[in-house]
């Protein structure tokens, strides 16, 4: 019994990596660049979020709303200032400027709204449901983010693989120069997928605190981090491997601690991690794609 | 035209060497006051703290408690002092750069470090450098380990963690004790070492001890299902109150109440914006310093602090104003024998004299606080329990 309680656990903090994961993954899928500061973003739409049921008084889902425009709005900002000038420049220099940019958002966080931590309250509610007479609790916000995580997967999957944008995203990913002769936009397409990643990151800013309801400017920077990691575990690039990563890794995270050792259950992650790149290099989902000269 | 633009330009270059010679001019960050009444009048406290990052709710607490002390003891007129807070950022290396600013600045007493890791490396410096040192909340033994100049004014880790064991053996000695604790700060596990080691001795039934470090400090399901599992109706969190939050938190949606027991850095948790005190009921800790204390000392600290800060004071907040005043009254107690132009390694003498010799401080951590030649102050922890979102001592 209490193995499925751990399961539950570990399937919606899962979920949790999962759709942060998503963000990860499509950036890197077509600007192929790690947008490091996707974990800050998080922590925006979480503050967001906060102050909009806090201060303003606003219904949750108004709050949500906000979020997402918000940190829609800060993605595209950071992609045009901070990433676009260096489209042409080395990809290490890209990383260290998605750093520079992480800290940024931390330190700026931590001006406008103090480093006192804040707490949360959750979306949904406190709302649990006992289930097999009573001897395991499933909350509701766990359910409503395995839920949007579901959700959130078949959008993305219609939209690159059905709409007009969805195809000038593959196409960008697949070959940008080709891409632009053919008529596409690239800078158009990756403001767009920005504004896809963050918008995500703002409904797992929202899910996350809900889950664990204390925010502070380095909310985002762990998870992000996580998410990172299930990103490539399931492959990065590929959008059912983000969220095959992220459910896992959530699950082997919460098992690891159970059954193993809560001293080590970050290191089993990893180990783990390891273990599957050693058999599949381009993670669990991922494709080779052989580099044409 | 030329030669004249050159004599001006000869007598700026003048006016800055005596500028230079003049070498207790202030620099650096800090309250700026003219050079001639820094040098003379005003004894030069330095410090280090977190006042940004992960850690700055405590460095910035500690700043504001000892700018209080000391913009009250400069209105009284007689010794005047200027506080000068550097940022270590919670980082030993970055404590150790700010510790050189405030040599430079010509610190003649030294707050020591907020936390303990910056601590442990400024004290190594402050000892080679004869500076002396006063720490408002940096709680590790390490701290003082071999130096005989640093002195705190919290209680140093393992005295809570055994003070809590002997309180619920005294108190609970049925009680069935699980034990979260944070493994990789050097805090959470100070006092769970010595927690443990008096609890073994005390025959303390403890059927539960799960951690979590930095990086995991989200997710308690584990933990709690370990302690709910194991029968524990008495959880010990020697944690930060973040982290206890969010146990609460996730205990509280599982159906599971037990009684918790916190230390000093379970303080805080009452003011924690948006949380809901309900979940904190029946939290008990061992603490010098509770905000709503009615003795006079503390009713007139809570309300200076919240005119000039806005917030409810901490424990950190506290112990920063408790240490500007301990220096100040051992100054008065030295007769005279600790001026303002003395150098810092004569002032560190007097003081290590003073602070060895029987000397007694009451403040709003505490009434009649000594200290050993450790360093280590000994004064009374009381126990409180939190009843209706406010502290309570227990009967």
């Amino acid at each position: 019994m209490a193995f499925l309680s751990h399961l539950i656990s570990g399937i919606s903090l899962g979920s949790v990596y999962a759709i942060i994961a998503l963000g990860y993954t499509m950036v890197y899928g077509i600007a192929k660049m790690l947008n490091f500061a996707h974990g800050d973003v998080i922590m925006v739409g979480g503050y967001v979020s906060f102050f909009a049921a806090s201060a303003w008084g606003l219904h949750p889902v108004l709050g949500l709303l906000l979020a997402i425009t918000v940190c829609t709005v800060l993605g595209v900002a950071i992609e045009r200032f901070a990433y676009k000038p260096l489209r042409q420049a080395a990809s290490l220099a890209v990383l260290i400027t998605a750093i520079g940019v992480s800290y940024f958002l931390q330190n700026a966080a931590q001006i406008l709204w103090s480093s006192n931590p804040k707490v949360f309250s959750s979306i949904v509610g406190n709302t649990n449901f006992p289930m097999l007479d009573g001897r395991i609790t499933v909350s509701l916000i766990a359910l409503a983010t395995v839920g949007a995580c579901i959700v959130i997967m078949i959008l993305l999957t219609w939209f690159t693989g059905k709409t007009r944008m969805g195809k000038a995203m593959r196409a960008c990913s697949e070959d940008k120069a080709a891409a632009q002769l053919m008529g596409i936009s690239v800078d158009f397409v990756i403001s767009v997928t920005f504004a896809v990643g963050s918008a995500l990151a703002a409904v797992a800013g929202v899910l996350l605190c809900s889950m664990y309801p204390t925010l502070t400017p380095t909310t985002g920077a762990m998870p992000g981090i996580k998410a990172f990691t299930a990103a490539v575990f399931g492959g990065i690039g590929s959008i059912p491997g983000a969220m095959l990563g992220g459910i896992l890794l959530g699950i082997i995270e919460i098992m690891g601690k159970a059954y193993i050792s809560t001293q080590l259950s970050d290191a089993i992650v990893f180990a783990v991690l390891i273990i599957v790149l050693l058999l599949k290099p381009f993670g669990l989902l991922g494709r080779h794609v052989t580099e044409k000269v | 035209m030329k030669k004249s633009l050159l004599t001006m330009v000869a007598v700026v270059l003048c006016l800055c060497m005596f500028a230079g010679c003049s070498t207790d001019a202030p620099s650096g960050g800090g309250t700026q006051t003219d050079a001639e009444t820094a040098s003379n009048e005003v004894f030069k406290i330095g410090a280090t703290g977190p006042l940004t990052g992960g850690a700055a709710i405590y460095g910035i607490a500690a700043k504001q408690g000892a700018e209080l002390a000391a913009a009250e003891i400069n209105a009284l007129g007689g010794l005047q002092f200027e506080i000068n807070y550097q940022d270590d950022e919670h980082d030993a290396e970055k404590a150790v750069n700010a510790y050189n600013a405030l040599q430079d600045w010509g610190m003649q007493i030294f707050l020591s470090s907020v936390t303990s890791t910056p601590a442990v490396a400024t004290a190594v410096e402050a000892f080679e450098d004869r500076v002396f040192g006063l720490t408002p909340s940096a709680s590790s033994t390490a701290v003082l380990e071999g130096n005989d100049n640093i002195y705190q004014m919290c209680f140093a880790d393992p005295n809570q963690g055994s003070a809590t064991a002997q309180y619920v053996a005294d108190n609970y000695p049925e009680a069935v004790v699980a034990v979260i604790y944070k493994n990789d700060d050097v805090y959470s596990k100070g006092v769970y070492d010595t927690f443990a080691a008096a609890a073994k001795e005390l025959e303390l039934n403890i059927v539960s001890e799960t951690t979590f470090t930095e990086d995991s400090q989200q997710d308690f399901s584990v933990q709690i299902a370990d302690a709910q599992n194991a029968g524990a109706d008495f959880v010990f969190l020697p944690m930060y109150y973040q982290p206890a939050s969010l146990i609460f938190a996730q205990a509280n949606a599982v159906g599971y109440n037990p009684t918790y027991f916190g230390i000093d850095g379970m303080d805080g948790i009452l003011t924690l914006e948006g949380f809901d005190t309900s979940l904190a009921e029946g939290v008990m800790l061992l603490t010098p310093f509770s905000a709503d204390a009615q003795d006079d000392k503390t009713v007139n600290f809570v309300t200076k602090y919240q005119e000039q800060y806005g917030e409810t004071p901490n424990q950190f907040a506290a112990d920063g104003y408790d240490c500007v005043y301990a220096i100040y009254e051992a100054i008065q107690s030295s007769d005279g024998a600790i001026t303002v132009d003395m150098e810092a390694p004569a002032i560190c003498e007097e003081l290590i004299a003073i602070f060895n010799g029987g000397f007694s401080f009451d403040g709003v951590t505490g009434a009649g606080m000594t200290w050993n030649e450790n360093g280590e102050v000994s004064k009374s922890p009381t126990a409180v329990v939190i009843q209706d979102g406010v502290y309570v001592g227990v009967k």
